[in-house]
């Protein structure tokens, strides 16, 4: 067993463990029993593959940025989950859970979402397997995303607006978890990424693996070496991360870069940089590194890119993070934004603003012209153009 | 035996009363004398909250409490110093109420310590789950001889009851039904099914039902199937209201008359 991987406890290190109150434990003792299991079955991954490939529309491809690796003097590979259907990688664990959800016997399925990328994800594959679906999302986002709202309103999802707190991604999970301490029996919480509480940072890492799973194979087809020298991915909470480092983890030879978001610095106020201004603590079911108070009191995050204002990260990159395995890099608002614009001039690719900031860290790395780096494309940008044609004045 | 012990040994036939309320709500020095004034209203025990940013378990109304504790600049170490003062005020027991990260950034061994200090009895942190108190904190509360009070819910299978029943060292703490705080309790048959199995399985420790007791009926049904009673939301919304100090005996009294 790696000793990044999580142990039999749901622990990385002292980080993880299940911190819920017992109206929660009946579910989530049945995802630990039953998760591994499920998702190890024949009859699962057969769906599961079939559906990444003929619904998502895997394997993503994984291409090399000619004009970008010029650039850098190297060879720059992007992972396509930007072409996924719906326009990220989220859907790779919104498909996983709807299925576990099938097969547990849930009628009814929950989520929380920050732009609205993990809640038109789960939207979706309700629609797909017609379970009813409630999105939670805060009251600020609704009205700063509403392409997102109309979308999963179209699927069908109800969306409910989180007015508690300060109205956005973390108030929007605190709805979710409520609703589940509500609705016991017939409810199953999608949670969009690597947190929360035993064993959903493992099980989304699990689904979001498939990521790092096909880069070895592409890799090897087009370089020869089924490793790169560097795997770059931005980190909200960190699903796309999780699953670009998955296989690689026990490869000490990758090279594995994290990028969150520094905001308008990171030392600004407004930066959601957990790993320098965080410290350990508890948030939403599991130990990890948190912005809090002295006291205790979590404090609201900001980025411009609204995928990765979140006050933790999943507790598996707390854990990459206390032991070095993995370097944690901040990234500007400014910086994303022009790594944004680059992308697009050099290659013809918006990418979203989350993935703009793992390709902005290229900007401070220096390479061999033979090595491979790769950086994980989490997102489109289509859903950022407001925010692009504002920031530039287009 | 300490306060809580000593309420439950001698309470005979009487329905016991809990009143929760928020710390720092509706002022930031409001605590000790609404603690006071309940007690001499005829209150059993009280649970004092320390608020935190993101109360999962709680509705509206505990929320509402807690952001407004928190604007009003309410910590952990302020309310310790506050209680400081609490046993030269208040007789009957203490327990705090509050989620885990603020315990654990206060740091467990000083929180309790800080408990005892103050003549607290007992703590309730909802997201500290069993497993993590028995693998992590379980010594240190033993220590201090502070009560972990445990939740137990319409869901909580019977063998992770017994094992509840184990480790309690106060009461236990019986949800009338899977919910947030603040919903009103519908007695129906299911209801009085699950209090009646729990007042079948002998515990060895007395029983308190919580969530959505608000006023004298449900407060007479819980305490029909259990030793006492805890009133919340119900509560914490007087404290919203203009003279809730005035307020605060004709509130218990309407409770148990």
């Amino acid at each position: 067993m790696s000793k990044y991987q999580v142990n039999d406890n749901g622990y990385y290190g002292n980080f993880g463990g299940a911190y819920i109150p017992e109206m929660l434990y009946p579910n989530v003792d049945e995802l630990q029993r039953s998760y591994l299991p499920i998702i190890q079955s024949e009859s699962f991954r057969q769906e599961f593959d079939q559906l990444l490939r003929d619904y998502v529309g895997r394997p993503s491809p994984l291409y090399r940025a000619g004009r970008l690796s010029d650039r850098y003097g190297t060879n720059i590979f992007l992972k396509r989950e930007d072409l996924n259907h719906t326009g990220a990688h989220k859907i790779n664990n919104t498909i996983g859970q709807i299925l576990l959800a099938e097969r547990l016997g849930k009628k009814r399925i929950i989520a929380e979402t920050g732009a609205g990328q993990h809640g038109v994800a789960t939207a979706t594959v309700c629609a797909l397997k017609g379970l009813q679906c409630v999105v939670y999302m805060g009251a600020i986002d609704i009205e700063r995303q509403a392409p997102n709202v109309a979308r999963m309103k179209m699927m069908g999802a109800e969306v409910i607006a989180a007015t508690s707190g300060s109205k956005t991604l973390k108030d929007a999970t605190n709805e979710a978890l409520r609703d589940w301490i509500n609705n016991p029996l017939d409810t199953h919480y999608i949670i969009g990424s690597v947190v929360g509480p035993h064993p959903y940072p493992d099980m989304v890492a699990r689904f979001q693996s498939v990521i790092s799973a096909e880069t070895r194979k592409q890799l090897l087809e087009k370089t020869g070496r089924e490793t790169p020298d560097y795997a770059v991915a931005c980190v909200g909470g960190g699903s796309n991360a999780a699953g670009m480092f998955y296989h690689f983890l026990d490869e000490p030879s990758v090279r594995l870069v994290a990028v969150e978001a520094a905001g308008k610095g990171v030392h600004s106020g407004e930066s959601a940089a957990t790993t320098v201004l965080g410290r350990e603590g508890v948030l939403h079911g599991s130990r990890s590194i948190l912005m809090q108070t002295e006291d205790g009191q979590v404090i609201e995050p900001y980025s411009i890119s609204a995928g990765l204002d979140y006050p933790g990260i999943g507790p598996q990159h707390a854990w990459l993070h206390k032991s070095g395995r993995a370097t944690y890099a901040a990234i500007t608002d400014e910086e994303a934004m022009q790594a944004g614009l680059l992308l697009t001039r050099l290659e013809g690719i918006i990418p979203a603003i989350e993935s703009a900031h793992a390709l902005a860290q290229l900007e401070k790395m220096t390479f061999g012209k033979d090595e491979s780096v790769v950086v994980c494309l989490s997102g489109r940008g289509d859903k950022d153009l407001d925010n692009y044609m504002k920031y530039f004045g287009f | 035996m300490n306060r809580i012990n000593e309420l439950f040994a001698k309470k005979g036939d009487k329905r016991i009363l809990s009143i929760y309320f928020t710390a720092g709500y509706p002022t930031l020095d409001s605590t000790l004398d609404i603690a006071e004034a309940l007690e001499k209203a005829g209150v059993d025990f009280l649970e004092i909250g320390f608020p935190y940013s993101d109360p999962v378990a709680d509705g509206p109304v505990i929320q509402h409490s807690s952001e407004a504790a928190l604007r009003h600049g309410m910590t952990l170490h302020i309310l310790f110093e506050q209680l400081k003062a609490l046993r030269k005020r208040v007789s009957i027991p203490v327990l705090l109420m509050g989620y885990v990260n603020p315990v654990l950034q206060y740091g467990v061994e000083n929180f309790c310590k800080s408990c005892t200090a103050v003549g607290v009895d007992g703590v309730i942190v909802p997201d500290l789950p069993m497993y993590e108190f028995e693998e992590h904190y379980r010594p240190i509360f033993e220590a201090n001889g502070l009560s972990n009070i445990f939740l137990v819910t319409p869901q909580t299978s019977e063998a992770r009851i017994r094992k509840i029943d184990d480790l309690s060292t106060g009461f236990i703490y019986l949800l009338s039904s899977s919910a947030t705080t603040g919903k009103n309790l519908a007695v129906s048959e299911d209801t009085t099914t699950y209090f009646s199995r729990i007042r079948g399985m002998g515990l060895k420790n007395p029983v308190v039902i919580g969530f959505g007791i608000s006023n004298q009926e449900t407060f007479i049904q819980a305490t029909d199937y259990a030793d006492g009673a805890i009133v919340g939301s119900a509560f914490v919304r007087l404290l919203g209201e203009a003279d809730y100090m005035e307020k605060i005996p004709r509130f218990v009294r309407q409770l148990r008359d």
